[in-house]
């Protein structure tokens, strides 16, 4: 047993939220850590494409916008389900948080200005998502990630967050895995700040990096911070046919057209005003239904075309997504349309908490895709997940950092050092079971149970099939078994331990969707046709209640200035 | 290649266990497209829980999954099974290290070893703590003039070229890899950081010039470049190390004669 490794805020996830927060919690004085399972750079913001939103104003067409556009475009692609002070917060912070990060020198694109550039997005009434090509998270990680080295926050690389430690309310520490040696040690904080990112890969089909598990999700939901708004899984329309990587909204934002096997520019039929430019839950649900309806092309998929846009555009402007068609589906896309498809690509829902990512527990903070600070409500808008890292990134580090400061618990060390012991025998417990299968099976099976029956277009008796699979799964998860028993890179254990969060995300998900009977953004009940604002403007918040089974309850949502109204497109 | 079965020969080493790497052979049944990161992920999921390397987006832009396949730098996720075998490589890594026979190759077989110049920790996975010390050498940050001015700084189309291939970067360590000075100067700073370095020299945003310079001028930085060309083959993301390396020697020679004349 070796000590507890001490520091005033520990952040869990290295990606964007994480180190925009650490970024704020040192500049506030706060001795910060940042413990990730991969090296931040490798987080899965990195991935995201097309862009972050702000009202600048920079495009010649965007000179009226302004962030009150941006909370109304954001609360109606919400279907009325977000907060709205909330959302206000979000786009009225946008402008100076992405200003930030360029004076920090991410590369943004520009406008022959020397402006930062911008372009059109799904539900936006104005061009206003400001890209870095098709590479904005990856340029945006790695600023935050410079500014971390610059201030020499202190990193643990390739830990996994196994526990939150929580007394009597308020959080003290957290303990971890340390992958490549085995080792389970203590972390003792004043405040813990989770940034652990969506769970996608609850899903067979997910743009998410195959690391997007939820383990420190289900970390925190464990220590008693409730779920909300699970249900609400987001689509993304234009995933890569074959490997689901994601096509960025930004092709369509540059004018890309959707073509059934037909050749017809289906959206004039869903969305005749924003045609391609809607927001994804409805796109998603278009191209579902041409491929249900048999207008898909043979495997289930459409062409996304470009060619029109000529050479010298797509190399400008969308040179990652030609890259990655020619390399994962031998697709160039200035000769061919590109084959997509819609998959899981991110969860509104998460860790219950306030505008300053504040959680029931003391000293506990969320933040981040794993958080469900509600600005995203059940449908959310391209260009605002990055931004939401930034805006309540920056809110939570600085609300961890005075959280750290506010006096010290007696006697957390004993309790560390016994939580790491529970840890380690559970552990032990794990390598001595003998019989059983293996977590691949019961991975696969809640993955293809998510996509079949949790999906795009849900129904009573298929969320039923769905509860009770699951239910199953994580009684056969009692009993699966190593087959790797040593300590160094165990990965067989890493995903073992992780299959168990991703077991209770699925259930919550999958009961949340079951319980909601009506159409709302992202969740369509085709047995429950219409959106219910008289039953169902409601958020979903799940703990654990008696029996150790996950039960829902129901909060109102916050609505101030916009009151609900259809939504059309 | 059609589906079928396919060989997969990895280079297994446990520091704990074993005196030198040895090959594991394991055979998966291949369908059309499939990655040799997926290869991989069903060896260790359905028939070898110990193997061990790094992955992560499966989309080539975290940079995790970086080896040797068939004697070549690649990131696993965006390799193809079936275009690793049909380059049919004879060439090995050397990292078929000490006292190790290479393996011959044919098209039913893919040979997988860990990234050069980094030491081995376990299999595939190589310490990256020295390759990210070497990033910090080069102090790769913003350091503009003036930290806050109320908008953003203006970048005209053709400043904004000049530094923009070097953003791309995903830090995978493939050029310091297959870099010949890496692997004779275990000091040298290495392609990566000094793209890094030049990203931000070329970056008109950036202050620092005279400062950044002084960083890599010493016998470990841009002076040690032998001008190979290999980093910029090999970069999976289009990356030109040398071009940036080139630029940051001239002007160190540039200001030197300037200096000189003063």
């Amino acid at each position: 047993m070796t000590d507890t490794l001490r520091q005033d805020v520990l952040i869990i996830g290295g990606g964007l939220a994480g180190l925009r927060a650490a970024v704020t919690a040192h500049d506030a004085g706060a001795d910060v850590a940042v413990l990730s399972k991969v090296y931040p750079i490798r987080s899965h913001s990195g991935a995201a494409q097309g862009g972050v939103n702000a009202a600048l104003g920079n495009h010649p067409e965007g000179r009226d916008d302004s962030w009150q556009r941006h909370a109304f475009d954001t609360i109606k692609g919400s279907d009325y389900l977000a907060d709205q002070p909330r959302a206000e917060i979000l786009a009225r912070d946008a402008p100076e948080r992405v200003l930030e990060m360029e004076h920090w020198g991410t590369y943004f694109s520009r406008f022959p200005d020397g402006r930062i550039a911008q372009r059109p997005f799904g539900g936006a009434g104005f061009p206003r998502t400001c890209y870095a090509a098709d590479r904005t998270g990856h340029q945006m990680l790695h600023t935050l990630y410079q500014q971390c080295l610059k201030r020499e926050v202190r990193f643990y690389n390739e830990w996994l967050l196994t526990r939150v430690a929580v007394h009597e309310g308020r959080a003290e520490g957290a303990v971890a895995l340390h992958v490549p040696s085995g080792e389970v040690r203590g972390f003792r904080a004043d405040a813990v700040l989770v940034a652990g990112g969506g769970h996608g890969r609850i899903y067979a089909k997910s743009t998410n990096s195959y690391v997007n598990v939820g383990s420190a999700t289900a970390a925190v939901f464990r220590a008693g911070v409730p779920l909300e708004d699970m249900e609400f899984v987001q689509f993304h329309p234009t995933t890569l046919y074959g490997t689901n990587i994601l096509i960025t909204e930004g092709v369509r934002g540059e004018g890309g057209f959707l073509l059934n096997a037909e050749g017809d520019r289906f959206m004039a039929r869903y969305a005749p005003d924003a045609m391609e430019l809607a927001p994804r839950d409805i796109v998603a649900r278009a191209i579902q239904t041409e491929i249900r309806e048999g207008r898909g092309f043979a495997d289930g998929y459409v062409a996304l075309d470009v060619r029109h846009l000529g050479e010298p555009k797509i190399k400008e402007r969308l040179p990652g997504i030609r890259q990655i068609a020619v390399d994962f589906a031998g697709v160039d896309p200035v000769e061919k349309p590109i084959p997509v498809q819609p998959a899981q690509h991110y969860s509104m829902g998460g860790l219950a908490c306030d505008e300053n990512g504040g959680t029931g527990v003391a000293g506990l903070f969320v933040v981040g895709e794993c958080s469900c600070i509600s600005v995203h409500g059940a449908n959310r808008l391209g260009g605002n997940s990055l931004l939401e890292t930034l805006v309540f990134g920056r809110r939570a580090g600085e609300r961890s950092a005075q959280a750290a400061s506010s006096g010290r618990a007696v006697g957390v060390e004993a309790r560390l050092v016994q939580s790491v012991e529970e840890q380690e025998q559970e552990i032990e417990a794990l390598k001595e079971r003998s019989s059983g299968e293996r977590q691949i099976a019961l991975r696969r099976e809640m993955q293809r149970t998510m996509n079949e029956h949790v999906g795009i277009f849900r129904d009573e008796a298929g969320l039923r099939t769905a509860v009770d699979r699951l239910a199953e799964l994580q009684d056969r998860y009692e009993t699966v078994v190593l087959d790797h028993r040593g300590r160094g890179f165990n990965y067989d254990l890493v995903d073992v331990l992780e299959l168990g969060g991703m077991l209770e995300l699925a259930q919550v998900t999958a009961l949340g969707a079951l319980e909601r009977s009506e159409c709302r953004g992202s969740h369509w009940r085709i047995d429950h046709p219409g959106r219910d604002d008289q039953r169902w403007l409601r958020h979903t918040i799940v703990s654990y209640g008696e029996a150790g089974r996950p039960a829902a309850r129901y909060k109102d949502v916050i609505i101030t200035d916009y009151s609900p109204q259809e939504r059309e497109y | 290649m059609t589906s079928g079965q396919h060989t997969f020969r990895v280079l297994r080493f446990d520091p704990a266990d074993d005196e030198t790497p040895t090959y594991q052979t394991y055979a998966v049944e291949v369908s059309p497209g499939m990655t040799v990161l997926e290869a991989l992920l069903r060896i260790q999921a359905e028939q070898d829980g110990t193997l061990a390397f790094r992955y992560a987006c499966r989309g080539a832009v975290c940079g995790s999954c970086a080896m040797m396949i068939n004697g070549r730098e690649e990131l696993a996720c965006r390799t193809q099974v079936r275009e690793a075998s049909r380059q049919g490589r004879t060439v090995y890594s050397g990292a078929a290290r000490e006292g190790v026979e290479e393996p011959a190759n044919d098209a039913q077989t893919t040979t997988v070893e860990p990234l050069r110049n980094l030491r081995v920790i376990k299999d595939l996975v190589v310490d990256m703590e020295p390759f990210f010390d070497k990033l910090g050498v080069v102090e790769p940050w913003l350091q503009p003039e003036q930290s806050h001015p109320s908008r953003e700084r203006r970048v005209g189309p053709e400043a904004w070229a000049e530094a923009e291939p070097y953003t791309n970067c995903i830090l995978c360590a493939c050029c310091h890899s297959v870099c010949p000075v890496a692997e004779e100067e275990p000091g040298y700073l290495g392609p990566a950081a000094l793209a890094q370095h030049y990203r931000f020299l070329a970056d008109v945003r950036d202050q620092a010039d005279e400062h950044r310079l002084a960083l890599v001028d010493g016998a470990e930085g841009v002076n040690a470049c032998d001008f190979v060309w290999n980093c910029v083959h090999i970069c999976p993301r289009g990356v030109p190390p040398t071009k940036g390396i080139a630029k940051t020697r001239a002007r160190i020679t540039r200001e030197r004669r300037q200096d000189g004349r003063q």
